[in-house]
This record gives structure tokens, C-alpha cells and sequence, in this order.
């Protein structure tokens, strides 16, 4: 197997063993991305040189530690990983996908890229996102659309469709995404790889541009469950500088793949197993229960009775904390200035209205409407109101089962194009992942088939801090399958 | 009830953004239709129903308040699109 194609356990056990050197890996992948790429588009930023000086350091400690034996290295010394471009990266231009902040260089690093860094991972790049992680296909980046791997005329799911596209095509072993309303599950179900969203509080935010601060959270993006408790493993506990990140012990992960399905309850949200779902996806999540059963698993249907209300929600809520945290932009202190106008006011008027793009605006217009004087009842008191019950469906489901099952999305990756012109059509692809965001609970997306020669998601959500839970299940399913293993056939076509 | 004209101009002078006409009117539509999607909310019985601002009960979270450095000033002004002195520098903001 060529080196790009490794998984993260594969790469540490050669890198380990001397018998693959971190430089020999990082420059195959930095090859790949040279010839994929330009078709592809994955990346906003890559960072070659900085990238095989990491690389060359990561050697260096391998070598020692050869010689020296000793405590073994940390799992990702020297492996090569992409990081979405809204999180903080030391010296390397942080766009968020926006002109306005087109010229940004973060003078720190965010806690969950430091992390990563701390344990000698090597940083490759920074990938294309919806502008300021709003959207569902990278569409809405100012600089270009990402492809699917496995359809080029389709989009790659967003808004992390960067990370999740560079990993389906073996052009990082693994990346970091953040997922608000869907945004880590839903591309990584639409390019056929593996994609966590943490509880909120599990991963600190410090260094993750503000979207939606109440949803955010910040997940890994793999080729296998394994590789996604090991980049968990990194990322997840305290740090002082986010108030929000919960001071609780970090369980480890890894450990808690192991175990199985037998005796655990699986719970069967019938509220996402209805009409408007694609009858192939469909399929392909009914089969993923059956082996589920099959493994030893009971599955239970359940209800959650709030669920259609969570789009109405989020898109308040979402939006009434983006326009809070975009107020930010305001030409003076970072990112674009428009010199060309009347007065101070005119200044923030026009930088705004010219660097932001046209769903960034719509969402500011739409959460500054809920919030303004006269509808801030109507609107974000009934969606935070909303949002209590969709929390209290899932206390009652978890009372009665493990985890739950359910699609990701429920769509194949669609055309490029299809759903740019309609917000409520785009908006209706995380229509499986908001209410979990919503609640704050964690999910996962893995593979779990192909309908229309697309890859379809299984989304399996846990309860609070329950992501060992999580993990173990999703872990049963992909022994059981070989899902995972496909690869989109991009090779033959160069 | 679709929103005019004058709301939309209303919400982007609260929101600071300069639209062209054209992108008014096409948020004046936009916003109406998803704004008509999200009156489903008023169906539900929200009486006693606490609101949730978060997904983690948390309040107060404090440090120990001990000086401690900040970023260097160089590197925060090196974003700064107009600086002086080791100010950031803004127009006038009263006449």
C-alpha cells in the first residue's frame, strides 16, 4: 500500500519501527496533494516547508527514541494532518474562509492545534470551509467550492468539506473540523469517512473563531473509528483559557473500542426514518441496524417528539450567536478595512458589507432580527425554549437506551449547484445533526454503504461524555463491515 | 407577514452592514420565507418551559487573578490594518 493510504495506527507502528521515515510519508502525501488537489481543492493554504521541518524534527525524536528506548513516542509523532482553516494556526494565515479575514495570521495556536503539535503531529495545510462554518457543501467559501472525492461534480458536504474531502483522498491521514449544527458528521458521511462530534465542553475552543459559541465544538476527521479515538484522544480535556470546556477526566479512549454490541440497547429514533429521506440511504442505515442486531445489540425504537422543531431552532439560535460573535469584524483591530469612506461608521458599514459573503450577511440580518427589540420573544426566547425540549427528548431516550441510530444526512452528496440559490434547501441537509448539537450530546458519522455510488453516514449519538460508548459501537460496526476500506477511484483518472 | 423594506434597512443599521439594493430586496425575501418556516415554533406549548442559553450547566467560572503575560504587542499590531506608536489607530468616532 502506498504510504498516503495508511491509516494513523498504520503510519505510528511503521514510523515506530524505522521502517517508514515521517519525511518519506509527509512528502508522498505532499506529492499526492501536488497532482489530486488542483482537481480536488481540498486545501485553502498548504505548507510544505514548514510541514518537512516538522517532519525532519519528528525523525530526529524517533531516532532517539530507537536508540534509547524508553517510554514509546507519542501515537502521532510525525504524522501528517490538515487542519480546517477556522482554527488558529500559529503563523499560518487563518481565513475562515472569508476576505475579510483574507490576510489574517494568527500570532497563537488554538489549544486543539497545540495539542496535536505537543505529540509532534505534522500540520500540512489549512482546508476550505463554508465561510465562517456557515453552510452544508463549502459552497459558501469566498475562494472556491471543494469537490467530492467520489463525484467531482458533487459537493463534499460541509462545512468542514475541506478536512473530510483531503482525508477520503488520502491527502492527510486524518484532520480537524468543528461542527455547529452538523458540520464534522454530515461531510464526512457524504465522502465515506469517519467524523466525530465531541460533547460540547469534551474539546476546548480557544482558537476557534467564533461561530456559534453555544454549539461549537471542535471534532476529528479520520479514515477509521480507531484513528478517531486516537485524534480524540488528543484534542479532548480542560484547559483554563475556555470557561466552557468541562474540568472532567479524559476516559481513554482507545481502551473503550474494545467490547462489542452484546447486551447494549440500541435506540431506533423513528423521527428519522421517515419520508423525504432517499430510499438508499435509507437501506443502507435499516442494514447497518441489522448487523448491529446481528452483533448482539437490541435495537429499541424510540421517539424523540421535538425532532422537526430543531431546524426552526437552530437556524435562531445559530444565527442570533453568529451575529453576536461577527460583531467582531469591525475593520479596526484585524482582518479587512475599507480606508475609502465617510467616517468611522461608514468604515464598519463598508468593510462589513464587502467582506462578508452573501449566507455570512443573511445570517447576521436573520439573528440580529430575532434578537431586536420587539421579536427577541417571539423568536430566540421560543427557539432557546425549543431547545430545552429537543434536550429533554434525548434524557428520556437515554433513560431507556445506550446510544441511538439513525442517517447522517438524508442525501447522497448532492450536485454542485443544486441547493446554492435556496438557504432552506441547503439549510435541510443537517436536518439529522442539529438536534444533537442542539442538546450538546456527541455523535459520530461512519460509513455504512453506498447509495447511487455515493457513500451514506451512519449517525450513532451518545449521551453526554458517553463518547466511549459511542466509539465502541461505531468501532463493532466497522469490524463487522469493510465499509471503510472502499476508496474513491481517483488514481486511474489522472 | 413578509418583512418591507424598511425593516430590512433597520436590521442591517443595527448589524452594521452596508447592502446594495439588490441585495436588500433579496434578503427581504429570503429572511420572510425562513422567518415564515420558523413561526412552527409557535405551535408548541412553551408555558413553564425554561429556556437553554447552553448545553452545560456551568456559572462562575473564575482564576486566580495573578498578572501574567499577554500576547506581545508587536505580534497583536502586526494584524492591525492601521497602527501608530504602538496604538492601533481609528477616525474620529465624534466630531
Amino acid at each position: 500500500m502506498s504510504a498516503p493510504a495508511l491509516t494513523i495506527r498504520e503510519a505510528s507502528q511503521l514510523l515506530r519501527a524505522g521502517d517508514l521515515s515521517s519525511a518519506e510519508l509527509t512528502r508522498a502525501i505532499l506529492e499526492r496533494i501536488h497532482r489530486l488537489d488542483p482537481r480536488i481543492r481540498a486545501y485553502l493554504r498548504v505548507v510544505p516547508e514548514e510541514a518537512l521541518a516538522q517532519a525532519e524534527a519528528a525523525d530526529a525524536h524517533l531516532a532517539r527514541w530507537r536508540r534509547e528506548e524508553g517510554d514509546p513516542p507519542p501515537r502521532l509523532l510525525g504524522i501528517p494532518l490538515a487542519i480546517k482553516d477556522i482554527l488558529c494556526t500559529k503563523g499560518i494565515p487563518t481565513t475562515c474562509g472569508s476576505r475579510i479575514l483574507e490576510n489574517f495570521v494568527p500570532p497563537y495556536d488554538a489549544t486543539a492545534v497545540e495539542r496535536l503539535k505537543a505529540q509532534g503531529a505534522i500540520i500540512l495545510g489549512k482546508t476550505n470551509t463554508d465561510e465562517f462554518a456557515m453552510g452544508s457543501s463549502t459552497e459558501n467559501s469566498a475562494y472556491f467550492t471543494t469537490r467530492n472525492p467520489w463525484d467531482l461534480s458533487r459537493v463534499p458536504g460541509g462545512s468542514s468539506g475541506g478536512s473530510a474531502a483531503a482525508v477520503a483522498a488520502d491527502m492527510a491521514l486524518g484532520a480537524l473540523g468543528s461542527d455547529t449544527g452538523g458540520s464534522v458528521r454530515q461531510p464526512a458521511g457524504l465522502c465515506g469517512v469517519v467524523g466525530l462530534k465531541p460533547t460540547y465542553g469534551r474539546v476546548s475552543r480557544w482558537g476557534l473563531v467564533a461561530f456559534a459559541s453555544s454549539l461549537d465544538q471542535i471534532g476529528p476527521i479520520a479514515k477509521d473509528v480507531r484513528d478517531c479515538a486516537i485524534l480524540l484522544q488528543a484534542i479532548a480535556g480542560h484547559d483554563p483559557r475556555d470557561s466552557t470546556s468541562v474540568d472532567a477526566p479524559v476516559p481513554d479512549y482507545l481502551a473503550a473500542l474494545e467490547g462489542g454490541v452484546r447486551g447494549l440497547r440500541v435506540g431506533v429514533p423513528k423521527e428519522y426514518f421517515v419520508e423525504g429521506v432517499q430510499a438508499g440511504v435509507a437501506d443502507a442505515v435499516r442494514a447497518a441496524l441489522r448487523v448491529l442486531e446481528d452483533l448482539g445489540a437490541t435495537l429499541v425504537e424510540v421517539s424523540l417528539p421535538h425532532t422537526e422543531y430543531a431546524l426552526p431552532a437552530y437556524y435562531l439560535i445559530a444565527p442570533a450567536e453568529a451575529s453576536a460573535n461577527l460583531a467582531r469584524y469591525d475593520g479596526v483591530k484585524y482582518g479587512l478595512s475599507v480606508r475609502e469612506s465617510a467616517d468611522v461608521w461608514d468604515m464598519i458599514r463598508q468593510t462589513r458589507g464587502r467582506g462578508f459573503g452573501p449566507e455570512v450577511k443573511r445570517r447576521i440580518m436573520l439573528g440580529t432580527y430575532a434578537l431586536s427589540a420587539g421579536y427577541y420573544d417571539a423568536y430566540y426566547l421560543r427557539a432557546q425554549k425549543t431547545r430545552t425540549l429537543i434536550r429533554q427528548d434525548f434524557d428520556r431516550a437515554f433513560q431507556q437506551v445506550d446510544v441511538l441510530a439513525c442517517p447522517v444526512s438524508p442525501t447522497v452528496a448532492f450536485p454542485i449547484g443544486e441547493r446554492a440559490e435556496d438557504p432552506l434547501q441547503m439549510y435541510l441537509s443537517d436536518v439529522f445533526t442539529l438536534a444533537c448539537s442542539l442538546a450538546g450530546v456527541c455523535g459520530i458519522s461512519v460509513p455504512c454503504g453506498f447509495a447511487d455510488g455515493l457513500p451514506v453516514g451512519l449517525q450513532i449519538i451518545g449521551n453526554v461524555f458517553d463518547e466511549p460508548t459511542v466509539l465502541r459501537v461505531a468501532y463493532a460496526y466497522e469490524q463487522a463491515t469493510d465499509w471503510h476500506t472502499r476508496k474513491p477511484k481517483l488514481d486511474e483518472e489522472v | 407577514m413578509p418583512l418591507s423594506l424598511q425593516q430590512v434597512e433597520h436590521i442591517a443599521e443595527l448589524a452594521k452592514l452596508a447592502l446594495t439594493d439588490e441585495e436588500k430586496e433579496r434578503y427581504r425575501l429570503q429572511l420572510s420565507a425562513i422567518l415564515e418556516y420558523a413561526d412552527m415554533l409557535q405551535r408548541l406549548d412553551l408555558d413553564g418551559v425554561p429556556p437553554m442559553s447552553h448545553a452545560v450547566a456551568l456559572t462562575n467560572i473564575t482564576r486566580p487573578d495573578e498578572p501574567a503575560a499577554s500576547s506581545p504587542r508587536d505580534e497583536i499590531l502586526a494584524n492591525a490594518p492601521d497602527h501608530k506608536d504602538g496604538l492601533i489607530r481609528v477616525r474620529p468616532i465624534l466630531e
